[in-house]
């Protein structure tokens, strides 16, 4: 048997598999975002009609789409880079040998990752509360007007993101957390003898270190937040005025609220042409960097 | 469905004595899922025998032919007196003058008021038009300031300004275009921005109000427009302080009592059913005043036939009074597949109103560009079999 073909029938199953739930789902889809596919389609697949580019056209004219899009990159710009501060703050705490209670706190910043976010997000809406919040009383005792945080178009994604960033940091916390665990020790004690403080020991070694890892969270996190759903559509139906609406969201509301299956795959497709963009353009830099 | 689900439970055993042979399989599902899951037993060929679906849905799966005409059935049932049933409920499942199905329990919207806020502020008769509502909800803003208001309209449901607009057609050309550019919308639009625009209403959704009955308690609102589920509600949540001090009254209109939309649940028998008849037999059942007034006594929904009113618990029921007045009133949303969506953009259209981003004027222009758009496909589908007379 010749070393290739050996090497095929290892991997055949594996891409047996692929093609079936990944390739063929994904042909069809692109297939069906060139029909006007619906509910009158579903009655009687006479009543499809071909309509080629007429979805795309008709998004990329939608100001909805762009709204959401608009509320979705909002969401990615600030979400990602404070999540994964976020997380590297806390793991680099959690390293820190200074640290008391370790496994406590390990425990409590994950907690949220595996706590339902339905469940969570009636908690956050009752902190979140304009009249009754604990939030909205705390900032009364120093004087600060209570703010609409769910109701207020303005604040909404905000508050969207701020419990996004508290439900995931968590996830990475743990991935840093074991990066942290891999730098060697006599770099930081070499640094530290050539007279690095805290900050260069970090910014010199710690963060070079971890470039791959960082490069990992980075691409996980980005390609997750830019799937936003789940948080708005229990803490606000993409309300108010839709300023929580993202482009998941508006492919959800195409798709299974109204069956606008040719529609709703169009949407799919161009965040999947953005996603991959971002993600390459990432690996680009990263590339350039040096970090891989 | 629902809560109804549970109870329907509680009858079923009787229907199966008094029908021998006949076992009755019950399905319960949430409402809030029922809409995609009925549509995906629909694709995958495994929808029960009969189901009662909100009566919105019944043109959409009449125009994915999956409903059986029941008119047969109808008029071989001696006792199935149609001419029973509030006329426009009856209507809500009768598409192209075949009936695909018979209401279960109705349901329309009307404000609950509280009786001593609108004394207090100096108004003892609930209003009738939308000229003494003005006045009687500036009049309680007056009176309860700025940290209140008269009415809750939530800015994330479309019932409110649907009932308020449903005395006009909303769709024109058999439901080919949007008609909302009409004068009747537009004065219904600018009625809505105006409870905004004087502050008479929070502009918020029902999201931020924690608890719709706690609140109404509490005076935030005066007029709240809901649903005859919250007559019992009411009754639960409120304190006894205030047993006296709230009540129902029908919908005002722009120059008199006005309409309000004609809801609920209906019966149907989807076409892929091997046990029509046994179907059909349940529904009958369940029809019958006797059977219509137990299921009120057990769940508080109204029944849809004139006749089971008459039971001492509904006749002498004071809350209960607004509704049954309303529902002659009452007129079903317009019959397209699309409906659900183009109230949705209603919605979405009257917040932005709401909030002042639009004047009424472009509003309704909007509004009716964007239903013209979603009834694209429905316009073509017209034009394309004009005389098989299958579509709704």
């Amino acid at each position: 048997m010749k070393p290739s073909l050996a090497g095929w029938t290892f991997a055949a199953p594996a891409l047996v598999v692929i093609a079936l739930f990944f390739f063929l789902p994904v042909i069809a889809a692109l297939a069906l975002s060139v029909t006007d596919f619906d509910i009158y389609a579903l009655a009687d697949i006479g009543n499809l009609r071909f309509v080629a580019f007429d979805n795309y056209i008709g998004l990329l004219q939608n100001p909805l789409f762009w709204k959401t899009l608009g509320n979705t990159l909002c969401f990615v710009v600030v979400g990602v880079p404070l999540s994964i501060a976020v997380s590297l703050g806390a793991a680099v705490l959690l390293h820190s040998k200074l640290g008391r209670f370790k496994g406590f706190f390990r425990t409590a910043f994950f907690a949220p990752v595996v706590t339902t976010v339905v469940a969570v997000a009636v908690i956050w809406r009752y902190l979140f509360h304009t009249r009754y919040g604990l939030v909205n009383w705390g900032l009364s005792l120093v004087g600060i007007d209570a703010i609409d945080w769910l109701g207020d178009p303005h604040w909404a994604m905000p508050t969207i993101i701020l419990f996004a960033v508290w439900k995931n940091f968590g996830y990475n916390m743990i991935i840093f957390l074991a990066g942290l665990q891999s730098i060697p020790e006599d770099l930081y004690e070499a640094a530290r003898i050539d007279g690095a403080g805290l900050w260069k020991q970090f910014r010199h070694v710690t963060l070079p270190m971890l470039g791959p890892v960082l490069l990992l969270v980075g691409i996980l996190t980005m390609s997750g937040y830019f799937q936003l759903f789940a948080e708005p559509y229990v803490m606000t139906q993409g309300g108010p005025l839709e300023s929580t609406k993202s482009v998941l969201y508006l492919m959800y509301e195409e798709g299974f609220k109204w069956w606008n299956l040719g529609n709703a795959s169009a949407v799919a497709f161009l965040l999947f042409v953005l996603m991959t963009v971002v993600t390459s353009g990432l690996l680009w830099f990263a590339r350039r960097k040096g970090a891989e | 469905m629902g809560y109804e689900g549970e109870i329907v439970a509680q009858l079923l055993p009787e229907f199966e004595r008094l029908n021998p042979g006949i076992h009755v399989d019950l399905q319960q599902m949430p409402v809030l899922s029922a809409h995609e899951k009925l549509l995906t037993a629909y694709a995958g060929n495994s929808l029960p025998d009969v189901t009662p679906i909100g009566n919105t849905w019944i043109p959409e799966f009449a125009s994915l032919n999956a409903l059986e005409p029941l008119d047969d059935e109808i008029a071989a049932t001696p006792g199935f007196d149609v001419d029973d049933f509030y006329p426009n409920v009856w209507d809500s499942g009768v598409i192209d003058g075949k009936a695909y199905a018979v209401p279960w329990y109705v349901e329309t919207r009307l404000p609950f008021y509280r009786v001593d806020l609108l004394h207090e502020a100096g108004i003892d008769k609930p209003p009738t038009n939308w000229g003494e509502w003005r006045t009687a909800m500036a009049a309680v803003k007056r009176k309860v300031g700025s940290k209140r208001y008269a009415i809750l309209l939530p800015l994330n449901e479309f019932e409110p300004l649907l009932n308020l607009a449903i005395h006009d057609p909303l769709l024109r050309d058999g439901g080919r275009y949007g008609n909302f550019r009409s004068a009747g919308f537009k004065r219904t639009l600018a009625f809505y921005k105006e409870i905004f625009d004087n502050d008479w209403a929070p502009k918020v959704a029902n999201t931020a109000i924690s608890n719709v009955w706690d609140e109404f308690g509490n005076g935030y609102y005066t007029f709240y427009i809901n649903g005859p589920w919250n007559i019992a509600e009411f009754k639960k949540r409120l304190p006894a302080s205030l047993s006296n001090s709230w009540m129902t009254m029908p919908l005002p209109g722009p120059d008199g009592p006005g309409a309000s939309v004609a809801g609920g649940t209906s019966f149907v028998v989807f076409r892929t059913s091997r046990h029509k008849a046994a179907a059909w037999k349940l529904i009958a059942w369940l029809s019958t005043p006797a059977v219509q007034a137990r299921f009120h006594g057990l769940t508080g929904d109204l029944p849809p036939r004139r006749s089971p009113w008459n039971i001492p618990r509904l006749a002498n029921d004071p809350y209960a009074r607004a509704y049954r007045i309303q529902l002659e009133r009452a007129v079903p949303t317009p019959k397209v597949p699309e409906w659900e969506r183009i109230a949705t953009e209603m919605r979405l259209v009257g917040e932005q109103v709401a909030n002042d981003r639009m004047s009424v004027d472009e509003a309704a222009a909007e509004l009716d560009r964007r239903a013209d758009r979603i009834l694209e496909k429905r316009r073509w589908m017209l034009d394309q079999k004009p005389a098989t007379g299958a579509q709704p």
